[in-house]
C-alpha cells in the first residue's frame, strides 16, 4: 500500500514582475538576472496573503479530484510566510473549504516544505489513519524579501501549488527520504524575530525579519545534498536514471539544477524548469512545476518522477514516485 | 602537478582551453567567470585535494588557487 498524488493544482497573484521591473527598484539588469539565475520574471502579490494562495489552489485541488471538502480527512500547508504564527495557514483553509471533518497544521522546511509535507501525509495514510489528504506549498516571500538587497530580492516570488493525494494499491509513492543539517541553520535565515519585551528594554530589530543567504554555501549545500539524496533514493529503489521520465527540481537557480543534471547523469532535457515565470517560490515551487508538467499532459500513468527539493534549515526532501 | 589539476577543474567548468590558463590569469576577468562559476570551481578543488576554503572573494588569479591548495592539503 501506498499514497497516490490523484490531482494537482496552483495558483499564483496575477501581478507579473519582470527583470525590467526589478531594475527599476534595484541596480540590476534583465542580463546579470538571467545568466545567473535563468529567472526572467516572478509573480508578486498584490495584497493577497498566503492563506489566498493557499485556499485557492485547494479549491482546484478539490475540484479536480471530484472530492467533496467533507471528505477530507487531513490538510497539510508547507510555509515559511503563513500569515499569522496562529492560526495555521492549513486552518484558514479548512475554513474557507468547509472541511469540517479534517485535521489541519503547518510544516515548516522552507524549499523543501513540499517534500516534507508529503511525506507526512504518506505516514499516515500508511499507518492507516487517514485516507486522504491536501497538500500545499503556500509562500508570500515578497513579505520578507528584503527589496533594497539585489543580492536576493531579485530572486524570489509568490505563489501556491499542491496535491491531492489517496491511500493507493497500485502506482503512488515508490521510495522517498527527507533530511536536515541543523548545523547549517545559519546560512539562510529569514523571518526572525527579536525577543523584545517590556522587562527587558529589548527594541525589536528587523535586519533578519528579512531573507539573508551566504550565496556560497547555499550553492554549495544544494549542489551537494541534492546529488546524494537522488542517488540514495534511486538506489533504495533500484531504479535507474534513465528510468525516470521527469525530474521536478526545486526551482532555486538554473544554473544550479544544471550543475546538479551533469552530476547526476540526467539529461538537462528531463528536469522541468518554470523558474523563468516565477522565481523561487520556496515551497511552492516544486507544486507549482509538477501541476504544469500534469497540465500540459507530459506525463502518464505509471511514468516515473522524481520530485527532489533543498533548502533553509538547511533540509532536502527527494521522493520517486510511480505517477 | 597541483597547477595542472586546477587548470583542468577551470577549463571544464567555464569551457576554456587549458592553454588559456596560466598562473596570472585572473579567474573572473580573464575567463568571464562569475560568482557562480567560481563557487563551482572552489566545490571542485575543495573535493579534489580534501580541503576546505573558507574566503572564496580572496581568489583572484589561478596562483591564489594554487598558493592555497599548496599550504592547506596535507
Amino acid at each position: 500500500m501506498t499514497t497516490r498524488i490523484i490531482a494537482t493544482g496552483a495558483y499564483a497573484p496575477v501581478q507579473v514582475i519582470t527583470n525590467d521591473d526589478m531594475a527599476n527598484v534595484v541596480d540590476t539588469s534583465d542580463e546579470w538576472i538571467t545568466q545567473r539565475t535563468g529567472i526572467k520574471e516572478r509573480h508578486i502579490s498584490s495584497g493577497e496573503n498566503t492563506s489566498a494562495l493557499a485556499v485557492n489552489t485547494a479549491r482546484q485541488l478539490l475540484e479536480r479530484a471530484g472530492r467533496k471538502a467533507g471528505d477530507i480527512d487531513l490538510i497539510i500547508v508547507a510555509t515559511v510566510t503563513a500569515d499569522y504564527s496562529t492560526p495555521s495557514v492549513g486552518c484558514i483553509v479548512q475554513k474557507e473549504l468547509g472541511a469540517s471533518n479534517a485535521v489541519a497544521f503547518d510544516v515548516t522546511a522552507a524549499c523543501s516544505g513540499f517534500m516534507f509535507a508529503l511525506s507526512i501525509a504518506d505516514k499516515y495514510i500508511k499507518a492507516g489513519m487517514y485516507n486522504n489528504a491536501i497538500v500545499i506549498g503556500a509562500e508570500t516571500l515578497s513579505k520578507i524579501v528584503d527589496w533594497s538587497d539585489r543580492s536576493t530580492c531579485v530572486l524570489f516570488g509568490d505563489g501556491a501549488g499542491g496535491a491531492y493525494v489517496e491511500k493507493s494499491e497500485t502506482y503512488g509513492i515508490i521510495e522517498e527520504e527527507i533530511g536536515s543539517k541543523g548545523e547549517l541553520y545559519d546560512i539562510l535565515t529569514g523571518g526572525y524575530t527579536d525577543c523584545a519585551n517590556i522587562f527587558n528594554g529589548k527594541e525589536k530589530e528587523d535586519s533578519l525579519w528579512y531573507v539573508n543567504m551566504n550565496g556560497r554555501e547555499v550553492f554549495k549545500f544544494a549542489t551537494k545534498s541534492v546529488v546524494k539524496s537522488v542517488e540514495r533514493v534511486l538506489s533504495g529503489a533500484g531504479v535507474a536514471a534513465e528510468d525516470i521520465k521527469y525530474v521536478i527540481p526545486h526551482q532555486a537557480n538554473t544554473r544550479i539544477v544544471d550543475i546538479i543534471s551533469n552530476k547526476l547523469r540526467i539529461p538537462h532535457e528531463k528536469f522541468y524548469m518554470n523558474i523563468d515565470r516565477y522565481g523561487n517560490t520556496s515551497s511552492a515551487s516544486i507544486p507549482i512545476a509538477l501541476n504544469e508538467l500534469n497540465e500540459k499532459g507530459l506525463i502518464e500513468r505509471g511514468d516515473k518522477v522524481l520530485l527532489t527539493g533543498f533548502g533553509g534549515g538547511m533540509t532536502w526532501g527527494t521522493m520517486l514516485v510511480s505517477w | 602537478m597541483v597547477f595542472e589539476k586546477i587548470r583542468e577543474i577551470i577549463a571544464e567548468q567555464t569551457g576554456k582551453d587549458e592553454e588559456e590558463i596560466t598562473l596570472d590569469t585572473n579567474v573572473k576577468d580573464d575567463l568571464d567567470a562569475d560568482s557562480l562559476d567560481l563557487f563551482q570551481i572552489i566545490n571542485d578543488i575543495e573535493d579534489e585535494f580534501d580541503i576546505s576554503v573558507e574566503d572564496p572573494e580572496a581568489i583572484v588569479t589561478v596562483k591564489d588557487i594554487v598558493d592555497f591548495v599548496e599550504s592547506h592539503k596535507n
